[in-house]
Parts: structure tokens; sequence; C-alpha cells
């Protein structure tokens, strides 16, 4: 079989002649092709969202918590123990070899900031040491981070992020100026580089990160169950420090602020948070780690521990296999519209078949042999996949980037998916676009063009 | 010299369940070359069976076919189609145009399955002298659906005469038409025989017709009558 230029030629005189149905076939095939593809993009680019805020989550971090205190067996969630020190936290950096660099975390209050005449309440107050940066992945584009000196002398010194920078600020440069957290006088002495919404959509960069001794010995609105005590307590802590939000002496000014300090009696804090090398050694941290705070902690064999480590590979499971099992699902139901299309596709094809049959008698009839029939018919089909395989291209993605734009749904473009919809059709419209041809090239002339 | 010489050619179907049909059972003619000859007999007599294995549109089940002295019985299909599309024209009771597509565009359409090389301007020239020739100058835009059924059937012959070949069948060309133009039609075809030279075998019911043809066959039930051949010319 050889396909001339005249029959190329026959073949958009046949497709012409029979608009109609020409263009129903298209139609099938674009809306196919169309279909997947968007479906598909849309899945990937929702895959790919994850995926990325995955990893922009720093997916080696590992959360060590004092172990959950059950009160009548009722859990009041992990980190209302006080068996973790800042003493463990060092003992893990100098002694845990798939451990990178780790910080001691004291929860924080509602904090609302204040520089001049503007306020604003950040979404999260953080706390850590020095290594704080190092363990989040987080750098400062402006300015200084704190120091571990700062974090030795409880400096009231503070990272902020991005967005209260911007609040904040404005346009100037909020590093080496004064703010106030909870009427405590900070200096502000970096601004975190900026990072991308997370999984629940947080703006991640509503933040604020002070040294965790600072934390702990001027800002905790109680001082935390972590600095006073080192047994459990039965109330909450706004319970047994509410005295706190009565204001019994005048405010102090900042130099009191400055020089006064709560007296350190056990360097509790509410949890560790640890980076491993790298996301592979997450289980070999993990038991390092434990190994080293039962040894530290005093348990002996067979006893539980009093902390808990956790970290976020299960959670990356689950979003990783729910995001294949969308992405899988929206393949199916893109393979459907393609069944779909594929069917409309057939069908306008076999049903022109008694008017084709009789076309192909007629054309044997004045000289045409059965291999050019079957040319002929399979340009036809070729230019109707190929024709109707760019259109579908061309209104799959235009449909991905619509919904995009509107909806806010990240796309991605998928080769993927124009490779499988592409032959998909294709190979649908060629088989039974082709399929009347070879059936009536097979056949006398005569009986061809009395076909019924 | 004889273009076609059937030798005792038969034609049976076979039915489903085993059933046979004979519908030719062993006729034997010739056909000189440049004659208009008729061929006349019964409804159901075989005569479209016939015309169509002279035309190459069918096979034969047995016996032997000459074309111009050469023997065409066992042909490849390719060979045979290579034959309908040079050296014969057939011409179909009804038509058998293509819809939706124009007069000329029905003309050439043989073209399209052409061997030799081929001058396409040359042969849209000749296309649409042919249409000219058969009185279709200013219909050579119209689709078939806007054309009347003697107009129609001058589209087909024109494309029956499109490759130039040296013998036109018409299997009761004028079948669906009119007395007028059935008049028209075989004075067309005198006129072609008469110009070009080509043979011209055509089956017809009408008596009348016969007396276009230099020779009238007759067939009944399968088989060319005795004496096969009258001169209808000096008989009438
Ligand atoms: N495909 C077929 N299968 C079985 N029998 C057939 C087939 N085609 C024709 N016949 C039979 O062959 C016989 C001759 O048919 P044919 O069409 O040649 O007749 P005809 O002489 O052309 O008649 P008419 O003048 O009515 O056109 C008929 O009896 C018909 O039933
Ligand atoms: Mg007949």
């Amino acid at each position: 079989m050889r396909i001339s230029f005249q029959s190329v030629y026959t073949a958009f005189n046949a497709l012409r002649r029979n608009l109609m149905r020409t263009f129903l076939t298209m139609l099938g095939i674009v809306i196919g092709i169309a279909a997947v593809i968007t479906m598909m993009e849309i899945g990937n680019g929702a895959a790919k969202q994850i995926a990325e805020k995955i990893s922009n989550m720093g997916s080696n971090i590992l959360m060590v918590f004092p172990y959950a205190i059950e009160k009548a067996g009722v859990s009041t969630g992990a980190g209302t123990g006080v068996t973790l020190t800042s003493e463990d936290c060092e003992a893990i950096i100098r002694e845990c070899p798939s451990v990178r660099s780790a910080t001691p975390v004291v929860r924080g209050t509602d904090i609302q900031i204040v520089y001049g005449n503007k306020n604003w309440s950040p979404q999260r107050v953080e706390s850590g040491s020095e290594m704080y940066f190092d363990v989040n992945e987080w750098t400062v584009s402006d300015g200084e981070p704190f120091s571990a000196r700062d974090v030795a002398v409880s400096a009231c010194v503070c990272v902020i992020g991005k967005t209260v920078a911007d609040e904040l600020f404005g346009d100037e440069s909020p590093v080496g100026s004064q703010v106030r957290l909870n009427n405590v006088i900070f200096t502000v002495c970096g601004v975190l580089s900026p990072k991308g919404a997370n999984l629940m959509g947080m703006d991640q960069n509503d933040n604020i990160v002070i040294p965790w001794t600072t934390m702990r010995n001027r800002l905790s609105r109680s001082g935390g169950t972590a600095s006073t005590s080192s047994v459990s307590t039965e109330y909450s802590r706004g319970d047994v420090y509410s005295l706190s939000e009565v204001e019994l002496y005048p405010a102090r000014d900042a130099s009191q602020t400055e020089n006064y300090l709560m007296p350190i009696r056990f360097n509790n804090i509410n949890a560790i948070s640890a980076s491993a090398v790298s996301a592979d050694a997450i289980e070999s941290a993990t038991s390092e780690i434990a190994e080293l705070l039962r040894l530290r902690h005093r348990i002996k064999s067979g006893a539980e521990d009093d902390f808990e480590i956790r970290d976020m590979s299960e959670l990356l499971s689950t979003l990783t296999s729910t995001t294949e099992l969308m992405t899988g699902l929206l393949l199916v139901v893109a393979l459907i519209s393609l069944v779909v299309g594929g069917v409309g596709i057939m069908n306008i094809m076999l049903v022109s078949v008694t008017e084709r049959t009789r076309e192909i008698g007629l054309r044997m009839a004045v000289g045409a042999r059965s291999s050019d029939i079957l040319v002929q018919f399979l340009v036809e089909s070729l230019i109707l996949c190929l024709l109707g395989g760019i259109f579908g291209i061309l209104c799959g993605r235009a449909a991905s980037e619509i919904i995009s734009s509107v909806n806010g749904w990240p796309v991605s473009p998928s080769f993927f998916a124009v490779v499988l919809s592409a032959l998909v059709s294709a190979s649908i419209g060629i088989v039974f676009g082709f399929y009347p041809a070879w059936r009536a090239s097979r056949l006398n002339p005569i009986d061809a063009l009395h076909y019924e | 010299m004889n273009v076609i010489e059937l030798k005792n050619i038969t034609k049976t179907y076979h039915l489903g369940g085993g059933e046979e049909v004979p519908v030719l059972r062993g006729v034997t003619c010739s056909v000189e070359r440049g004659k208009v000859v008729a061929l006349m007999g019964a409804s159901g007599s075989g005569k479209s069976t016939l015309m169509n294995i002279l035309g190459f549109l069918d096979d034969p089940s047995g016996g032997e076919y000459f074309l111009d002295g050469q023997d065409v019985t066992h042909l490849t299909s390719s060979e045979r189609a290579d034959i309908r599309g040079s050296r014969i024209g057939f011409v179909f009771q009804n038509f058998n145009l293509l819809p939706r597509t124009s007069a000329l565009h029905n003309v050439m359409m043989p073209l399209e399955y052409r061997r030799s090389a081929c001058d396409r301007k040359a042969a849209k020239l000749y296309a649409c002298e042919l249409l000219e020739r058969l009185g279709l100058g200013d219909r050579m835009n119209h689709h078939p659906s806007q054309l009347s059924g003697g107009q129609q059937q001058r589209v087909a012959i024109a494309r029956a005469l499109v490759n130039r070949p040296s013998i036109l069948f018409a299997d009761e060309p004028t079948g669906n038409l009119d007395s007028v133009t059935t008049v028209e039609i075989l004075e067309m075809f005198r006129r072609l025989n008469r110009e070009d030279g080509i043979t011209i075998v055509l089956v017809t019911h009408d008596e009348e017709v016969c007396g276009y043809a230099d020779r009238t066959i007759h067939i009944r039930d399968g088989l060319v009558m005795d004496g096969g051949f009258s001169e209808s010319k000096g008989v009438q």
C-alpha cells in the first residue's frame, strides 16, 4: 500500500462530501482526547502541588513529645507531660548520628505584635534555639537569625515572617526595629524568606520565631507547665496562672523587662523538634533518639516510654496515597469519557457503512483496486484522527487552563495523557473507519453496490 | 474481429442452506468491435447477471471469457480492477452517482484510480468536454440531487467514458427514464458509437431500443436463444 497525494486528495473530498459525519466523528475524538487531557492535567497538578507542599513542610522532621498524660483514660494530648528537658535536646544533637540538628520547643500563647500604631496577631508563635532555622530548613532573607548567645540569655529578639513584616512595616526594612509582643519590647533581628501556603492552605509566612528561653521566661503567659513544675498538674495552665491576667503591679518598662528573669527551676520544654540527616534516615534517627532518651530517663527495659516520637511519614504516605487515589479516579473518569467518545466514533462510522459500502462498490466498479480503497479509508481515518487529535489536545489544554484560572486549581501538562488519549482515539477511529472499507473491499464490486 | 467472446459461461448462485440457483447455464456468444449490441430477455432471465460478468463486476462460475482475444477468465482482482478502469465503462440503471458531489467531480472520480500517468488538467478538460457533448455544459457544478433522471444518467455515461474505454456496458440505462429521455440517451449512444467507435452492449426490455442496435441477443432461462443473433437493422 502506498499513500499518494491522490489518495489524500480523494480522502479529503470524501470527508468534505459528508461534513456532518466528519464533524460528528471528529467531535467524538475531540471530546475523548480533551476529557482525558483535562482530567489528567488536573490530577497531575494536584499531585504535584501536594508533593511540593510535602517537601516544603520539611519531610524529615521528627517531633519528640513527653508522653501524653492520661487522666481517667482521657488523653490530654501530646506535650502535656513534663519529662523532656533541653539537656535531652543537647544529648540528641551530640549522640544521635542520624540527627542533623534539633531544637527545644516551648509552646507560646496568642500574642499581639505592635509596631508604632499598627498591630497584628500572627497565626503562629514559634520558639526554638538557633538551630530552629536549620531544623525547619528555613532561611532568613533579611537581617540575621538569632544566635546561640541570644538563646542563652533569653534575649528579646525575634525573627518575623514575611506576612508579618509586610503587615507591620510595609516597604520599610523591619530589621533593628523595636516591636512590642504582649507589652514586652523585642528587637526584630531578621525576616524569614517566604514559603508557600502549606497543605491546609495556611499561610506559612504569618509567623514569628523567638528563642525558646525567651518564650519560657518572658512571654509565656503562665510560664507554662514546662518551666515551673515537674509534677503533672490537674489543672490546665490557664486556671492556675490566671492571676497574670490581673495586673497587680504597674506595667514594667523596657529595661525592667530586660533585667527581669524568671527563676529557672527545671529546663523542661514542651517538645523537641529534630531533623534527620535525610528523609531515609528518619527511621534510624527515631530509634537512636528513643534509645538515648530511655537511657537518660532511666526507663527499665519492658517499661513504657515516657515520651513519644512522631514523624510525618504516616501523614506523607496518607497524603501520597490520597493523591494517587484521586489521580487514579480522574484517570478512570477520563478513560470512561474516552470510551464514550470511542463508542461515538464507532457508531457514526458503522452507521455510514451502507452508504459507504455502495460507494466502495462504485469506486471498485470504475477501476479502484482493493488496496486503493483500503488506502483511501485509512487516510480518511488518519486525517480525522489527526485533526480531531490536534483539536482535542488544544481543547483539553484550553479547558484545563480555564479551570485552573477560574478555580485556581493547579494543572500540570501531562505528556502521558496526550499520548494515551491520542493513541486510544486514533486506534478507535482507524479501526472503525477502516473496518467497513476492509469488509467491502473483499466483496465483488456488484455485491458491494447491492449492499443493503 | 470479436472484442468479446464468451464460451459456455455459467453462473450459479449459492444460497444459504445449500440451495443452488443456476442463472446462466452456458452462454456462448460474441460481440464484434464497433457494434451496438442489445441484450433482450424476460425479467429474471439472467441479463444483468451476464452484464455484470461481462463488465468484470462479478465472476462467472464456469466457462471462458476472451476480451480482445486475451483470456480474462482467471485474473487477479487487481487485474480485473485495472480492466474496469481502463478498457471498459459501465452504466447502471440506477445511475450510482456520488451524492453531494458535483457532476464534474462525479465524472472525474474514476481518474483517481488511473494507473497510467495522468495529467490532471487535461483530464479535467476532457471531463468538461464530455459533459458538454452530453449537453450538460451548464450543469457541471450541480449535485445529483439537483439534476433530472436523464441528466443524472448522462453524467453517469460521461463518467463511464472519462477513461476512454473501448467498450461501454449499459444495464437498462433507460429503465428509469421516460420515453423522450430514453430516445435522447439512445441517440447519444449511437453518436458515441459512430464518432468514437466505441463498442456498446446494452440491456433492454424495450423493443424500440433494439431499433438503435446493430444486433440483438435474446436470452431465455440463462441460455442464448437459438440463432442468438438477429440483424435487427435489416429485420425491422
Ligand atoms: N445475488 C443473487 N443471489 C441469488 N440469486 C440471484 C442473485 N442475483 C440474481 N439472482 C437470480 O438470478 C436470476 C437472474 O437475475 P438477473 O438480475 O440477471 O435478471 P434480469 O434478466 O436482469 O432481470 P430484470 O430484467 O428484471 O432485470 C433471478 O432469478 C434472480 O433471482
Ligand atoms: Mg436486470
